[in-house]
């Protein structure tokens, strides 16, 4: 199987505090450290266990980003993956969602593939837009929080993740799968892949590569717009209700004026 | 990484890298948990394993025995994250690369290195090291552990002391002066009748790892044992030399983790209406450990530059193992002098790291030693011999 892994590097969610430019209204990412994506990490892991299972399958990460970012694709290859493709451009910047669906979904395309891991949503945006997005552009299904999978007769059998317990889905291959958060551990990258991925082989890709116009993507291309950034709201202080032997009406008449009771 | 100048731009993307996941990886695993082992005086065994998977065990060595193959440098900062969650957890690593992988790479035959140095890679074998005996660790020569011929095999006899690893390894690095005098090295499987690894208790340092005895009886082995190339002294001594080029790194972790946790407990910690951060005598400490530590690791990174190239001298080795370890035991002094009554529990990690350090500034040639060993190199004249 040919299994592409979605992936992104972020300002490193341990160490960094994120900070919103006023002016571009983006997430300030320079002079900041950088890192693969914890939650890209996790749906990696699912692909990469899938392979080893299967024994004959390659992983390929996908990335878009600066020049930079292959350093979040090199710590992938280091955990194990085969190969990487780097999407970058100085046109990408500003990129909405589906201004990155499009620049991922047309790389995509041109490597090929059986299956597409992608996190549920990026630690630094929360979007959680691209995967549904990418897997439209392709015309191919999209599972959404899947937490464990198997792949047998080309078709995939996984538990997806509901409000109330676990659902079991089947698809026919080509599709796309949004890992559940959480729901595999990622390996440490081992010294032995770390020292393999510097002979990997990363391909570069630019706009005009992936047949794309500069209104297809980037700021240009973008439909979103953030129009405001607010802060979020202090917690307001609570209430202590003194029991003077009418406590408990006191507190039921609380819960009825929040709408509880 | 605990870095004030700025060494990290000195590294490259591999080196960054595996120091970045020796960090993680201590981080989660080895931090949280270090205390209660260190505290119930128990090595964890399954970190043997863990270890193997993540390629620690004789990283620097070729990849074609199963080894990462990683740099100088690269090796040094496996060390260093090592030692920064505890110094008997970096022994153990320490150990099996340096004094059991380590001499069985340079000297040992090309079928001792298959057979053996993939097993000790993966953490699936076990080795320790024989060379100190009970008589005095500072003069290897004098030892009386003898290998007598018979037949094809010999016949070791003899006692070792202070031994990293021998209560729970599955082969160990025995030297023996044979019968004409000559030091050799031999693997010996601990298996083999007459040798025996009583365990050291009641350690108060390194705690975390585990320490014994080697006593052989007539313990007989094949001529396969012989590690072919080792002869003389200096060959030991070439082990010692790479086990200290990595404690010259190691310390500098422990150094990082009783710096940082002084730090962070005197900008909270309060006396007279402020943070005793802000006193100059508290002042005064930190800015000794931290500049202590910029030279300790600015001299580090030069003596991996230098042991790349090929042109370390063990003078080197001596005066970086002599001054890192001693810096980062004063410093660790000076930190439990910063957290007061909290720097004697073992609930911050300073009295830990710092009884870890006394051994430390003992073992691999004490700190008296390599200033005789730096003294000799400078004057022309041995205060040693």
């Amino acid at each position: 199987m040919r299994i592409l892994v979605c992936v992104k590097q972020v300002p490193d969610p341990n160490t960094v505090v994120y900070q919103i430019d006023p002016g571009t209204k983006r997430l300030v990412r320079d002079g900041v450290t950088n890192v693969l994506d914890p939650g890209a990490e996790v749906a990696l892991e699912a692909a990469l266990q899938l392979a080893e299972r299967d024994g004959e399958s390659t992983v390929t990460v996908v990335a878009m980003g600066p020049e930079d970012a292959e350093d979040a694709i090199r710590r992938a290859l280091a955990m194990g993956a085969h190969d990487g493709a780097l999407i970058t451009d100085d046109a990408l910047a500003g990129s909405d969602a589906l201004g990155t669906a499009k620049a991922l979904a047309a790389a995509i395309g041109q490597i090929g593939f059986d299956i597409i891991f992608c996190a549920t949503e990026s630690t630094d945006g929360y979007s959680g837009m691209v995967p549904g997005m990418v897997a439209e552009l392709l015309g191919i299904p999209h599972l959404s929080f899947i937490r464990s999978l198997e792949v047998r007769d080309g078709v995939l059998t996984g538990q997806r993740v509901i409000a109330l317990g676990y659902q079991t889905v089947q698809c026919p291959l080509p599709l796309l799968v949004a890992i559940a958060s959480g729901s595999h551990e990622a390996r440490y990258p081992a010294l032995k892949g770390i020292m393999a991925a510097k002979r990997k082989k990363v391909e570069e890709y630019t706009l005009a590569d992936l047949d794309l116009d500069p209104d297809d993507a980037g700021e240009a291309g973008a439909r979103e717009r953030v129009l405001e950034l607010l802060p979020v709201e202090e917690r307001q202080a609570g209430v202590i209700v003194e029991d003077n032997g009418d406590g408990a009406a006191r507190i039921a008449e609380l819960l009825r004026q929040r709408g509880v009771l | 990484m605990l870095d004030f100048y700025a060494v990290d731009s000195l590294l490259g993307p591999e080196q960054r890298a595996i120091r970045a996941t020796v960090r993680e990886f201590v981080d989660a695993e080895i931090v949280p948990n270090v205390r209660g082992w260190w505290d119930r005086h128990e090595f964890p065994g399954a970190i043997k394993e863990r270890y193997g998977a993540l390629g620690l065990f004789g990283a620097n060595l070729p990849e074609e025995y199963g080894c990462a193959g990683v740099d100088d440098i690269a090796y040094g900062l496996i060390n260093y994250e090592l030692e920064r969650g505890d110094s008997g957890l970096r022994s153990f690593a320490s150990v099996q690369g340096a004094l059991v992988m380590y001499p069985i790479y340079a000297y040992g035959s090309e079928e001792q290195r298959r057979r053996y140095l993939p097993e000790l890679a993966a953490g699936r074998l076990i080795g320790c090291f024989g060379l100190t005996e009970s008589e005095g660790g500072s003069d290897p020569g004098a030892m009386r552990t003898r290998a007598r011929r018979d037949g094809d095999g010999w016949v070791l006899n003899g006692a070792k002391m202070w031994i990293t690893n021998s209560p729970i390894a599955d082969l160990a690095v025995v030297w023996a002066k044979d019968d004409e005098g000559i030091v050799r090295g031999f693997v010996v499987p601990t298996d083999t009748p007459g040798f025996g690894a009583p365990t050291i208790e009641s350690k108060m340092s390194l705690r975390a790892s585990c320490t014994g005895e080697i006593v052989l009886q007539d313990c007989r082995v094949g001529p396969e044992a012989l590690l072919p190339r080792s002869g003389g002294l200096k060959s030991p001594l070439g082990c010692l030399t790479q086990a200290r080029y990595g404690i010259a790194w190691g310390a500098l972790g422990a150094l990082e983790a009783v710096y940082t946790c002084a730090r962070d407990y005197a900008a909270t910690r309060t006396t007279f209406g402020k943070p005793i951060a802000g006193r100059q005598l508290v002042q005064d400490k930190l800015v000794r450990m931290l500049t202590d530590h910029s030279l300790g690791l600015l001299m580090a990174h030069q003596l991996g530059t230098l042991k790349g190239a090929g042109r370390m001298t063990f003078a080197q080795v001596s005066m970086a193992k002599r001054n890192n370890v001693r810096v980062a035991l004063n410093g660790a002094r000076a930190a439990r002098e910063i957290l007061g009554g909290n720097g004697i529990t073992t609930e911050y990690p300073v009295i830990r790291h710092m009884l870890n350090l006394e051994t430390v500034d003992t073992y691999e040639g004490t700190h008296d030693i390599h200033t005789l060993i730096v003294g000799r190199e400078i004057t022309g004249l041995g205060a040693l011999e």
